[in-house]
C-alpha cells in the first residue's frame, strides 16, 4: 500500500469531515486550527470544518447526533460515556496528563487538600468536576460546592475559597489579574495522584468502521498540525488569535502564548511518557479505577474496544 | 595663526573652558530647578485632573448604586406583583439615564413557588426601553452562574462586576451593579434575589478617552483585575490586563506598578508608559468599583518648554562663547602682536644681526618698556662687540708677537743635542719650559778655549716679557764676558757691574756659573744667589754646599768667590732653577728639594737626557694638572774623562 499522503495528493476529491473542539477557539486547540490553516488536513485528503464550540455546544451530543465526525473530549468524559453505552472510541490521546488544579490564596490558610473541608470550592459543571470530586472522595472531605462559571472573578473577589483552574488557562488569568504565584497555593491534580489525561480525539465507532482511512488521516494531520504549531509558535498564535477574533472572543496574545507553551508541556512530554497521541493502557486503567472508586462509572470498558488507535484500520 | 604654545591659545582655552563650565553649571541648574518646579506643578495638575475624572465617574456610579440599593430596599420592604415589579424596573431604567438596563433576578422559586427562575430585564435599545427575560436570553448558562449574580450572592453585599460583554442580554460592554435583597422565612433572613443596574461603559470610556493631555498624553481606566477599559491602545481594551502587558514586555516593574494600582493606592510616578514613552502618571482609585483611573503626561512633551528654553539658552550661550573667544583672540592678539614682532626682531639679534630695526614703541605699557630696553641692549651690545673685536685683534697681534718672542728666546738657548758630539769627555743636556710665552730662566754652555767648557744656569726675577728682555741682556753679557774673562767669579762680578750700572727697574738674576776643565775634571764655579746644584759621584747624591753670593743686577761692586771641585769619570752635576723645587700641585704643596734629591736617586744615571726627562715627568706628576707658575729649567753635565 502506498503511504497515505502520496495517495492523498493523487486524489483530487477531498473527503468532507467535521470536528467539534471542547471549547471556544484558543491555543488549547492550536494544532487543529493550524493544521486546517496550513492545509495539512487537505494534504491528507480531508476537507475539514471546525464547528463552533463552547457554551451550548456539547461535543458528545454532536458525536451522537452525527453533526460532528470527530470531537475533542476529556478521557474521563469519554470513559463515562462509553461505560454508559455510547459507542465512542479514542482515536488519539492528545494531552497526556491532567492540567487541572485547585487554587487557594495563601492568606486563606488552605495549605492542604484536607484544609478544603467545609470551604467554598468553585467547581465547573459536568465532566470537569470529576477529577476534583474524585480527589475529595480520596481525601474523604466534604466541601461547599459553588458552581463556577467561565471567569475567575468569584475567586478574585473572595466569593469562594478555592477555585478550579486549568494550568494552561485560569491559573495564568489569575496571575494576570494581579495575584503573584507566591500568593497562591496550587493543588495540581497531576501531583495529587489524579493524573487524568485530558483532551483526546474521539469518533463514534460507526464513523471509524465506515472509513478507517479518514480517521487515520485525521489523527495524523492533527498531530502534524500540533508539531507545526510547536515549531512555529508565533504563526500558530496568529492563527489562533484570528479564530478568536472571528468568534468575537477577547484575545490576549500573551495568554494564548502561555497556553500554547503549556500544551507543548503536556502533548510533547519527555520520552518516558511515550509518543504523542498514544493512550497508554496504564493511564487508562488508572482513570477507570478512580472513576469506579468514586462511583462515577459502574464498570470499566475494555481498553482494546475503547482505544482504537488511528491506525487500527490498517492493522 | 597662534601655535599650540601661544599665549593667545592658552588664554582662549582657559577663558573658554571656564566660561563653558560656568555656563553649563548655570544651565544645568536652571534646567533642574525648572524641572522640579514643573514637576511639582504637574503633580498638582495631574492630581486635580485625575480627581475630577474620578469624581465624574464616581458620581455616575454612586448614583446608579443608590438607585439599585433603593430598589432592593423597596423589594425587601414590600410584596410586589409581577406587574408592579415590571413597572418598578421599567421606571428605574426610564428615570435614570445612566442606567443601561436593570433586572431583578430571583433565586430559584423565590418569586413564585411555581416558577424556578425569574429575571425580567429592561434595557435601552435604540432610544427605547426594551424588555427581555434573562431566564430565557441566557441560553446556555443560567443567570444564576453569572458573576453579576454569583459574586454579590456569595459576598452578601453590593458589588460592581468586572466589565464584560453581555452577549444575549445587553449586547454591550457593561459593568453591573448588583445588590442582594433578602426576605424572611421562619424568622431567618434568606436571600431572595439580586437587583442589578447595568452601566454601559461606552459613555464612561468615551469621556475618559476624550481627555487630551498635551499632545500625546491620555487618561486611562483599569478594572479591578487590571483590565484596560479605556486606553489609547484600542486593541488591548477589554483584551489585555496591565499584568499581561507587563508579562508580554517582560517588565517586572510594570507588574509591580499594576499591583499598586489595583490595590486601591494612589500615586504619582515617572514610568515607561504602555504607549512606550517616559511619562508621569497620577493614578487614583475609583472607590465604588475598585477601578483605577490614571492620567498620563509624556515627559518629553511636558519638558518641551523647559527643553526649548534650555536649548535657546544653550544657543545663546554658545553664541556668547563664540563672541567671547573672538574678543579674547582679538584683544590678546593686539597685546601679543608687538611682543611677537619684538620676538621676531630679537631672533635676528640673537643670530648676530644688530642692525635689525626693532618695532616702533607706540605705547608705554610693559611691551613698550621691553622694546625700549631691547633697543638699549642692542646698542650696548653692538658697541661692546665692536670694542671686543678691536681688543681681540690687538690681543692677537700681541700673541703673534709673543709667539715670535718665544721662538727667538728658544733659539737663543743651545738646543742641539748632543751639543758637542766630538767631545767624548762629557755629556751635557739642558731644557727650559717657560711658564708663560717667554721666560726669565736660561742656561748656556760654550767653550772658552779647547779644554774649558763654561756652563751656567740663571733665573731672572719676575716673569714674562720684562724678564725675557733682562734674560737676553744677562745671557748675552754672560757669554761675551765668559769668553773674555774665563773665570766664573770674574765673569759674575763683571756682568753684575754692567747690569747694575743701568738698572732702573731693579730687576735681578740668580746665576750659577761653572767652568769645566775637560782634561782634569776640575770645575771652577761661582754662585750669584742661585740654588745649590746636586752632585752625583761615588760618595752619593747630594746638594753642593756653596758660599753665599749676591744676585746679579741690583747693586754694583759685588765680589763673587770662586770655588772648585773635581769630577771623576761618571760624576754628574745637576743644575736647576727654583721652578723645579717650587712646582706646586693643586694643594699648593711644593715639590721640594728632598723630593728632587729622591727623584734623582731613582732617575736613570747614565744618560743625562733621560735623567732630565725623568725629572721633568716626575715634577709634572707632582703638579698633577696645576698650572705652571714658574719657568722650569734644568741642566745636567756628566763627566766621562776620555780623550787626551
Amino acid at each position: 500500500m502506498l503511504p497515505l499522503s502520496t495517495w492523498a495528493v493523487s486524489e483530487p476529491v477531498l473527503k468532507k469531515a467535521t470536528l467539534m473542539p471542547l471549547w471556544t477557539p484558543q491555543a488549547q486547540f492550536a494544532g487543529y486550527y493550524v493544521a486546517l490553516d496550513k492545509g495539512i488536513y487537505a494534504r491528507y485528503g480531508i476537507d475539514l470544518k471546525i464547528l463552533n464550540a463552547g457554551p451550548g455546544h456539547d461535543p458528545v451530543r454532536a458525536l451522537k447526533d452525527g453533526s460532528a465526525d470527530f470531537a475533542i473530549l476529556w478521557l474521563t468524559t469519554a470513559i463515562q460515556q462509553r461505560s454508559a453505552g455510547t459507542d465512542l472510541v479514542n482515536l488519539a490521546q492528545i494531552i497526556q496528563r491532567s492540567s487541572m488544579m485547585l487554587i487557594s490564596r495563601k492568606s486563606s490558610g488552605i495549605r492542604t487538600v484536607s484544609d478544603m473541608n467545609g470551604k467554598k470550592v468553585g467547581l465547573w459543571g459536568g465532566d470537569l468536576s470529576i477529577p476534583p470530586h474524585a480527589l475529595f472522595i480520596k481525601y474523604g472531605i466534604k466541601v461547599r460546592e459553588v458552581p463556577q462559571n467561565a471567569t475567575v472573578n468569584l475567586f478574585l473577589r473572595g466569593g469562594i475559597d478555592v477555585t478550579s483552574a486549568m494550568w494552561y488557562n485560569e491559573y495564568h488569568t489569575i496571575i494576570n489579574s494581579g495575584l503573584d504565584p507566591e500568593e497562591l497555593n496550587v493543588f495540581s491534580m497531576n501531583e495529587l495522584g489524579m493524573n487524568f489525561p485530558e483532551d483526546g480525539i474521539y469518533a463514534m465507532e460507526k464513523t471509524l468502521h465506515n472509513d478507517p482511512a479518514l480517521a487515520g488521516a485525521f489523527v495524523k494531520a492533527s498531530l502534524d498540525g500540533w508539531r507545526y504549531a510547536f515549531e512555529h509558535p508565533e504563526e500558530a498564535l496568529d492563527i489562533v488569535i484570528r479564530r478568536m477574533r472571528e468568534a468575537k472572543i477577547p484575545a490576549n496574545r500573551i495568554h494564548q502564548k502561555w497556553m500554547l507553551d503549556r500544551m507543548r508541556d503536556m502533548i510533547m512530554p519527555g520520552t518516558s511518557l511515550g509518543a504523542p497521541g498514544i493512550l497508554k493502557e496504564k493511564d487508562y486503567e488508572a482513570v477507570c479505577s478512580s472513576l469506579l472508586k468514586a462511583g462515577l462509572i459502574r464498570s470499566c470498558p475494555y481498553y482494546d474496544a475503547f482505544s482504537r488507535r488511528s491506525d487500527a484500520g490498517e492493522k | 595663526m597662534p601655535g599650540k604654545n601661544s599665549i593667545v591659545t592658552k588664554l582662549v582655552l582657559v577663558i573658554t573652558l571656564c566660561s563653558t563650565l560656568i555656563f553649563a553649571v548655570t544651565l544645568g541648574y536652571n534646567y533642574y530647578r525648572s524641572r522640579v518646579v514643573l514637576e511639582n506643578e504637574l503633580e498638582a495638575n495631574a492630581r486635580n485632573l485625575a480627581m475630577s475624572l474620578v469624581y465624574h465617574v464616581e458620581t455616575e456610579l454612586i448614583g446608579v448604586a443608590k438607585v439599585t440599593e433603593g430598589v432592593a430596599n423597596s423589594l425587601e420592604s414590600g410584596q410586589y406583583t409581577e406587574k408592579e415589579l415590571l413597572s418598578l424596573i421599567r421606571t428605574t431604567v426610564e428615570k435614570n439615564p445612566d442606567i443601561y438596563g436593570s433586572t431583578v433576578a430571583f433565586e430559584p422559586y423565590a418569586f413564585s413557588p411555581s416558577i424556578r427562575l425569574f429575571a425580567p430585564y429592561f434595557y435601552r435599545d435604540k432610544g427605547k426601553i426594551a424588555f427581555s427575560r434573562l431566564e430565557d436570553s441566557y441560553q446556555y448558562v443560567p443567570y444564576l452562574y453569572w458573576d453579576w449574580y454569583q459574586i454579590p450572592r456569595e459576598l452578601g453585599k453590593t458589588e460592581w462586576s468586572e466589565p464584560y460583554f453581555d452577549e444575549g442580554a445587553g449586547n454591550t460592554v457593561m459593568s453591573t451593579c448588583s445588590v442582594p435583597f433578602y426576605g424572611e422565612k421562619n424568622g431567618t433572613r434568606i436571600l431572595k434575589g439580586i437587583v442589578t443596574a447595568d452601566v454601559s461603559l461606552d459613555s464612561l470610556t468615551q469621556m475618559i478617552s476624550s481627555v487630551k493631555i498635551l499632545k500625546s498624553g491620555y487618561a486611562a481606566l483599569l478594572s479591578r483585575n487590571g483590565m484596560l477599559l479605556a486606553h489609547p491602545l484600542k486593541d488591548a481594551v477589554m483584551n489585555e490586563t496591565f499584568f499581561s502587558i507587563a508579562e508580554a514586555r517582560n517588565d517586572a516593574s510594570l507588574r509591580e506598578l499594576g499591583k499598586k494600582m489595583v490595590s486601591g493606592e494612589s500615586g504619582f510616578i515617572l514610568y515607561n508608559s504602555l504607549m512606550g514613552f517616559r511619562s508621569w502618571m497620577y493614578y487614583a482609585p475609583v472607590r465604588s468599583t475598585g477601578w483605577t483611573l490614571a492620567v498620563v503626561f509624556p515627559e518629553a512633551e511636558l519638558l518641551e518648554n523647559v527643553r526649548c528654553l534650555s536649548m535657546t539658552m544653550a544657543a545663546m550661550g554658545f553664541a556668547g562663547l563664540l563672541l567671547l573667544v573672538a574678543t579674547v583672540v582679538y584683544v590678546a592678539s593686539a597685546i601679543i602682536k608687538p611682543l611677537r614682532l619684538l620676538a621676531a626682531a630679537t631672533d635676528d639679534i640673537a643670530s648676530g644681526n644688530f642692525d635689525v630695526e626693532l618695532p616702533a614703541v607706540r605705547s608705554k605699557d610693559e611691551v613698550g618698556v621691553l622694546t625700549h630696553d631691547f633697543q638699549v641692549m642692542k646698542t650696548s651690545l653692538k658697541e661692546y662687540i665692536k670694542n671686543l673685536t678691536e681688543t681681540t685683534a690687538a690681543k692677537e697681534r700681541i700673541q703673534s708677537e709673543l709667539r715670535m718672542a718665544t721662538e727667538i728666546q728658544a733659539s737663543l738657548l743651545p738646543r742641539l743635542f748632543p751639543a758637542f758630539p766630538d767631545r767624548p769627555e762629557f755629556d751635557i743636556y739642558a731644557s727650559m719650559d717657560p711658564a708663560k710665552e717667554v721666560g726669565g730662566d736660561f742656561y748656556d754652555f760654550f767653550f772658552i778655549d779647547d779644554t774649558n767648557l763654561c756652563f751656567l744656569i740663571a733665573d731672572v726675577s719676575d716673569k714674562g716679557v720684562p724678564a725675557a728682555l733682562y734674560m737676553m741682556v744677562a745671557k748675552t753679557l754672560l757669554k761675551s764676558e765668559g769668553q773674555r774673562l774665563g773665570e766664573p767669579d770674574q765673569i759674575l762680578s763683571c756682568v753684575n757691574n754692567i747690569l747694575a750700572s743701568d738698572n732702573d727697574s731693579t730687576m735681578f738674576a740668580t746665576v750659577f756659573c761653572a767652568i769645566l776643565d775637560t782634561v782634569t775634571g776640575v770645575v771652577r764655579f761661582a754662585n750669584a744667589g742661585h740654588n745649590a746644584p746636586v752632585i752625583m759621584d761615588s760618595q752619593g747624591i747630594r746638594y753642593l754646599t756653596l758660599k753665599p753670593g749676591f744676585v746679579l743686577g741690583p747693586m754694583p761692586g759685588i765680589v763673587y768667590k770662586a770655588e772648585r771641585l773635581t769630577l771623576k769619570a761618571g760624576d754628574t752635576l745637576f743644575l736647576y732653577t727654583d721652578g723645579v723645587t717650587e712646582a706646586q700641585n693643586m694643594e699648593q704643596e711644593l715639590y721640594g728639594e728632598e723630593r728632587l734629591l729622591n727623584a734623582l736617586k731613582q732617575a736613570p744615571k747614565e744618560d743625562v737626557t733621560e735623567m732630565i726627562h725623568y725629572i721633568r715627568s716626575v715634577v709634572t706628576l707632582h703638579t698633577n694638572g696645576a698650572s705652571q707658575s714658574d719657568d722650569i729649567t734644568m741642566l745636567a753635565l756628566k763627566y766621562r774623562k776620555e780623550g787626551t
